[in-house]
C-alpha cells in the first residue's frame, strides 16, 4: 500500500494538544485541524431526520403497512420446563381469517420445540387481522409433559437442580455483546470458567500488600424496554424477499435470513428507515423474523410480527445478573498487588452472562486472575445490553476501589491516579472533579438529621472498537447533489446526521445539502449498533469516500482551469487553486460540465493509522450526589456530573443526548430495575411496564456533562462512539454516593427502601 | 396434559377481556355511553353494537372521516390501521407509557385507553395534526432544535404532553414540565432535552 506521512492533531483539549505525524494510506485525505476550526464536524447541527420525528412521519417497522398484509402472532409456553408431546392446530386453522400457522422448530430439529422457559415462543399464526390471529392463538392446544425446573441462579447452580440442557451448548455472540467463548465444560448448569487473561502470580500479589479485601457484589436480571418491540415485516416475492426489520444490524438479518431460507443473500434485503430502541437487543433475525419469514414463505403474502410487550420482557433478551466475588490486594502507596475475580451470571437459556474485562484491564496490577461462569437457568435468553458484562463488571470494581481507598486512608480518586494508567480517564477525573467540586466530599454519615447526603465517583472503560467491514459509496451528481449511502443503520444515536457532517466538511458544504441513504443493505455492508463501534468504524470510510470523489471532480476541474488537480482546493461551494486564486470556478458550474452524469466512489474503514488495535481508555468519570431519607430508605440522586471521551465529538449534542442516556438507565439500573421471576411458576410477575419500574422524567437527576474533545490521531475522522461508556460508571458511582451518605455499604442493586433499611438495621 | 389457556391473568390485554365479556353476552357488546357519533338519539337508547364493526364519524386534525370499526377497537387502533395515521405510537396498549397521546378537544388522552366508539363529537387532535399550513408548532421546532428525540419512538407523545402543557400555560416551571409528562416514558433519556426544548418554546410563544 502506498502511503504518505501528514501531521495529525494529539492530545485533550483543556488539557495539551500536540501535532504527532503518522503514516496513512496515500488515498485518505490529511488530517482534520481540531473541532473549532471546522464549520460542519464538532457543530450540534440538527438531525437530518428530526423534522420526521417530531411531525409524526417518521415510519417505523411496526407502522408499515402492505398491501395484503397479514399479522403474526405468537404462541408462547406457559411451562418453564417441558416437553410438547402433541399440539392441536386444526380449531385455529379453520377460523374465518386465519392464512397460516409456523410452528417453530428446536435446535435438535425435532417437530415441537423443547421448552425451556415460561414465554418460549411455540408458533405464530397470520392472520388478516391482529385480533383474528390472537384468537387463533387461544384455539392451539398444546399437549404438554412437564418437567421440573429452575429460575433461581443460585439454585441452579446445586448439583441436585433440575438440568437446562443435557447436551453442550455453543452459541454465537451477538454483534457487540459480551464475549462468548467457545468449548468451556459444563458441569450441570454452570458453564466455565472463562479465564480471560491471567497474568502474574496472584497469590504471590496478595502476599506483597498490605491490606486484602474480599467481598461479594450482586447485580440483577434488566430488560431492555426498547419502546419498539422486536419484530420484522417479511415480504417474499418470486424475485428476492424484502424484510422491515426492527433491528440495530442490518448485515446481520440479512446474513441469518439467508442461511435459515437457504437464499443467497443477494435476494435478501433488509431496510430500517426508523427503528425504537435497541440497546443490543435487537441484533440478528430473533424468534420473530423467524416466524414471519416462515409465515411469508407459507401463505405468499407479506407477514408482520411484532412482538408483544410480555413477549419483549419475557423473551427477546436482557442484561445476565452477577454475583461476584472480588480480592483485592493493595500497598500503603496505592499500587494494586493482585486481583482476583470470581463471577457467576443467568443468562437464562442463553450464553454471554460475564462480567466483562474490567477488571482485567481498567488498572495496573501485576497480578491477575479471573473465572467467570454462566449458570443455565428456565428462563429467557440475555442478550448484549449496553456495555454487557463492563456495567455489571464496574459495579463490584468501582466500589472496591472506594473500599480499598478507605483501607489505606486515602482520597478515592488518589487511589484511581495511583492505579489508572489511561491519560484520558486521568484527564476525565481532573475535569469532572473540578465540575463537580469534589472537595465538598465530607466524611462518610457526617450529616445529622434523618435526611443524610451523600457523594460519590466511578470510572468505565471500553475498547476503541472499529470495524473494516464499514463501507460507503459516496456519489455526486450532476446538478451537485451528493448522496451518501450505506447499509448502516441509525438505532437514534444520530448516524445517519454525522455522516452528513463529515461528507459535508470534505467538500466544503453544509450538512442539509447531503441526502444521506442508510438502513437498507441494498447499499454498502457495514457493522451492527453495538460495541459502540458504528462512528468509529463509518465515519472515516465516509470521508475518504468523499474525498475520493472530490479527487476525481478536481482532475476534470484542473483541465478546465489548467492547473494541477494537486494545487485544487474547495470552500464554501467554490473550487480553486491555492497557488493562483483567480483560477476558480464555482462548484455547481463545475458539476454541472461534467462529461459523466455522476461521480462515484466506495471506501471502507482502514486500519488504525498507528496500527494498535486495542484500547480501553474509551474512558469517563461519573460523580453522584444523592440523599437518602434513612426513614423511608428512599434515596434520591440529586446530580451526576459525567466527563466522557469518545475521540473527536462529532455531533456534541447528539453525544451529549446519548450521555443522558446512559446516565438515566444507569440511574435506573442501580435504584429501580428487577426482572422477577416467580420461582414457583417459573413466569415473569412484573412483565408490563406499570409493574417493571424504570425511570420516567420525575425519577431523573439533573446531569451536568463535560464532553471532552480528545484527539488520538488514528483515523481519518478520529472520532469515536460513546453508547456504552456512558452506561457503564451510574450504578456504582451511586452507590458509592450511598456509602458516603450513610457510612454502610450496600453491595447489591437495586438499591431499593427496603435494602437502604435493613443496611441501617431499621427492618 | 391439554392446555389451551395462553394468557396468564395479569396478562390479559383490555380487548382480550372485552371480547370475553362480549360473548358472554350473546356475542354482542352492547355501548351505553351515550356518545356514539354517526348514530340517532333514538338508536342510542336503543341498539346494541358489536361484535361486528360499525360506521362512526370522528373529527380527526380538522377533517371529518367515516370510520367502520369493531368497537373494540381503540382509539389508538383506528387511528393507526384505520387512518394510517402512525406518528401516534402504541407502546404498552394500558395507560402506562403515554406514547400513544392524543388530544381530545385540547385535552391530552392516552389513544389505547380510549375507544374509537367514545370519541364523539370531540375533536381528536394527532402528531400529524399539530403543524398548521406548514409550519410547524413551536414545541417541535424546540425539540429539533435541542435534540429531543433520540429514537424518536416516545416522541410523538412527549411533543403532545407538552405542546398542550405550553398552549395552557405559556410559562410553566420545571416542575410543571415534568409533571405535564410525567406519563411519558422515554427509554433512550432524553428527557433533560425535553424539558429544555419545553422550557425554551415556552418562552417563544
Ligand atoms: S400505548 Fe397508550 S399509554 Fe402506552
Ligand atoms: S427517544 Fe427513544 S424512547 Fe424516547
Amino acid at each position: 500500500m502506498e502511503t504518505k506521512k501528514i501531521k495529525m492533531p494529539f492530545g485533550i483539549k483543556g488539557e495539551r494538544i500536540e501535532e504527532v505525524e503518522r503514516e496513512v494510506p496515500l488515498s485518505e485525505p490529511d488530517a482534520w485541524p481540531v473541532n473549532e476550526s471546522l464549520k460542519q464536524v464538532g457543530k450540534s447541527v440538527k438531525r437530518l431526520d428530526a423534522v420526521a420525528k417530531v411531525t409524526g412521519s417518521a415510519k417505523y417497522t411496526s407502522d408499515i403497512q402492505l398491501p395484503g398484509m397479514l399479522i403474526g402472532k405468537m404462541l408462547n409456553s406457559d411451562r418453564p420446563s417441558a416437553t410438547i408431546l402433541s399440539m392441536d392446530t386444526s380449531a385455529a386453522e379453520s377460523l374465518a381469517g386465519v392464512y397460516g400457522i409456523h410452528i417453530m422448530k428446536n435446535e435438535e430439529k425435532g417437530e415441537f420445540p423443547i421448552i425451556r422457559y415460561a414465554g418460549q415462543p411455540i408458533a405464530a399464526v397470520a392472520a388478516l387481522t391482529e385480533d383474528i390471529a390472537e384468537e387463533a392463538v387461544d384455539l392451539i392446544k398444546v399437549n404438554y409433559q412437564e418437567k421440573p425446573f429452575v429460575v433461581d441462579m443460585e439454585l441452579a447452580m446445586k448439583p441436585e437442580a433440575p438440568i437446562v440442557y443435557d447436551a453442550p451448548v455453543e452459541q454465537k455472540a451477538s454483534e457487540g455483546g459480551e464475549e462468548i467463548e467457545e468449548g468451556l465444560k459444563v458441569i450441570g448448569n454452570v458453564r466455565g470458567p472463562n479465564v480471560g487473561q491471567p497474568r502474574g502470580e496472584i497469590e504471590k500479589g496478595f502476599e506483597a500488600a498490605d491490606v486484602v479485601l474480599e467481598h461479594t457484589y450482586k447485580t440483577q436480571v434488566q430488560t431492555h424496554n426498547s419502546l419498539e418491540s422486536h419484530g420484522m415485516v417479511v415480504d417474499w416475492r418470486f424475485d428476492g424477499v424484502t424484510i422491515y426489520a426492527s433491528t440495530q444490524g442490518t448485515q446481520g438479518v440479512r446474513d441469518e435470513f439467508a442461511e435459515l431460507f437457504d437464499l443467497p443473500k443477494s435476494k435478501v434485503r433488509v431496510i430500517v428507515e426508523f427503528m425504537g430502541g435497541g440497546f443490543g437487543a435487537k441484533h440478528g433475525l430473533g424468534t420473530h423474523g423467524q416466524a414471519a419469514g416462515y409465515l411469508a414463505k407459507k401463505t405468499g403474502r407479506p407477514v408482520k410480527v411484532m412482538a408483544s410487550r410480555k413477549e419483549e420482557q419475557t423473551s427477546q433478551g436482557n442484561r445476565p445478573n452477577s454475583i461476584q466475588r472480588l480480592k483485592i490486594g493493595v500497598k500503603k502507596n496505592g499500587d494494586l498487588t493482585a486481583i482476583e475475580q470470581e463471577a457467576y451470571g443467568t443468562a437464562g437459556v442463553g450464553l454471554g452472562a460475564g462480567v466483562g474485562g474490567v477488571a482485567q484491564s481498567l488498572y495496573s496490577c501485576p497480578n491477575f486472575q479471573t473465572r467467570q461462569y454462566d449458570v443455565f437457568t428456565h428462563a429467557g435468553p440475555g442478550a448484549a445490553w449496553r456495555a454487557p458484562g463492563a456495567v455489571q463488571g464496574i459495579f463490584g470494581l468501582e466500589q472496591m476501589m472506594d473500599e480499598l481507598a478507605e483501607s489505606i486512608d486515602m482520597d478515592p480518586l488518589k487511589l484511581r491516579d495511583k492505579a489508572d494508567p489511561s491519560r484520558v480517564r486521568k484527564a476525565a477525573r481532573k475535569m469532572g472533579a473540578e465540575r463537580f467540586d469534589w472537595s465538598r466530599r465530607k466524611p462518610k454519615a457526617s450529616d445529622n438529621g434523618p435526611i443524610k447526603r451523600g457523594i460519590g465517583m466511578a470510572q468505565s472503560s471500553w475498547w476503541r472498537v472499529y470495524n473494516y467491514n464499514a463501507t460507503v459509496e459516496v456519489k455526486l451528481l450532476r446538478d451537485g447533489a451528493l448522496e451518501v449511502r450505506s447499509g448502516v443503520q441509525d438505532i437514534g444515536t444520530g448516524t445517519k446526521t454525522i455522516l452528513a457532517q463529515v461528507v459535508a466538511e470534505e467538500f466544503g458544504l453544509n450538512t442539509e445539502d447531503i441526502n444521506v441513504r442508510i438502513g437498507d443493505t441494498l447499499f454498502p455492508d457495514a457493522p451492527g449498533s453495538g460495541g459502540s463501534q458504528v462512528t468509529a468504524s463509518i465515519t472515516p470510510a465516509a470521508r475518504n469516500a468523499a474525498f475520493q470523489v472530490k479527487l476525481k471532480l478536481f482532475e476534470k476541474v484542473a483541465d478546465m482551469l489548467e492547473v494541477k488537480a494537486s494545487t485544487l482546493t474547495m470552500e464554501d461551494g467554490k473550487i480553486y487553486s491555492t497557488e493562483d486564486t483567480a483560477k476558480s470556478m464555482s462548484f455547481l458550474d463545475a458539476v454541472a460540465k461534467l462529461p459523466v452524469s455522476q461521480i462515484v466512489a466506495t471506501e471502507s474503514r482502514s486500519a488504525e493509522y498507528d496500527g494498535d488495535y486495542l484500547h480501553w481508555d474509551l474512558g469517563s468519570a461519573q460523580f453522584a450526589e444523592l440523599s437518602v431519607d434513612t426513614e423511608t430508605g428512599f434515596i434520591k440522586v440529586d446530580k451526576i456530573v459525567a466527563a466522557h471521551s469518545c475521540g473527536r465529538p462529532i455531533n456534541p449534542l447528539q453525544v451529549e443526548s446519548q450521555i443522558n442516556g446512559g446516565i438515566i438507565q444507569g440511574t435506573s439500573y442501580a435504584l429501580y430495575e428487577d426482572r422477577i421471576l416467580d420461582r414457583n411458576t417459573g413466569h415473569m410477575v412484573n412483565h408490563s411496564l406499570d409493574t417493571y419500574k424504570t425511570t420516567y422524567g420525575v425519577d431523573i437527576p439533573d446531569i451536568d456533562i463535560v464532553l471532552m474533545e480528545g484527539y488520538n490521531a488514528k483515523s481519518s475522522t478520529d472520532a469515536y462512539g460513546i453508547g456504552e461508556p456512558a452506561n457503564i460508571a451510574t450504578a456504582a458511582a451511586i452507590a458509592n454516593a450511598v456509602y458516603n451518605a450513610i457510612g454502610v455499604r450496600i453491595r447489591e442493586i437495586p438499591i431499593t427502601p427496603d435494602k437502604v433499611l435493613k443496611a441501617l438495621n431499621k427492618v | 396434559m391439554e392446555d389451551n389457556h395462553k394468557k396468564n391473568k395479569s396478562g390479559i390485554s383490555r380487548r382480550a377481556f372485552i371480547r370475553g365479556a362480549g360473548l358472554t353476552t350473546a356475542g354482542t357488546l352492547a355501548i351505553q355511553t351515550g356518545v356514539m357519533a354517526g348514530t340517532s338519539e333514538a338508536d342510542k337508547a336503543t341498539k346494541e353494537l358489536g361484535p361486528n364493526a360499525v360506521n362512526i364519524s370522528m373529527n380527526v386534525n380538522g377533517r371529518v372521516y367515516k370510520l367502520n370499526v369493531e368497537p373494540r377497537a381503540t382509539l389508538a387502533k383506528a387511528l393507526r390501521e384505520e387512518l394510517q395515521l402512525t406518528g401516534t405510537k402504541v407502546v404498552c396498549d394500558r395507560g402506562s407509557c403515554s406514547a400513544c397521546t392524543v388530544w381530545l378537544d385540547n385535552t391530552p388522552v392516552n389513544a389505547c385507553m380510549t375507544f374509537a366508539m367514545d370519541v364523539g363529537e370531540k375533536k381528536v387532535t394527532t402528531i400529524e395534526g399539530l403543524a398548521k399550513n406548514g409550519e410547524l408548532h413551536p414545541i417541535q421546532e424546540a425539540f429539533i432544535e435541542h435534540d429531543a428525540s433520540q429514537c424518536g419512538f416516545c416522541t410523538p407523545g412527549m411533543i403532545m404532553s407538552t405542546a398542550s402543557l405550553i398552549n395552557q400555560n405559556p410559562n410553566p416551571s420545571i416542575d410543571d414540565v415534568k409533571h405535564a409528562t410525567r406519563g411519558n416514558y422515554c427509554r433512550c433519556g432524553t428527557y433533560p432535552h425535553v424539558f429544555q426544548a419545553t422550557l425554551a418554546a415556552a418562552k417563544k410563544i
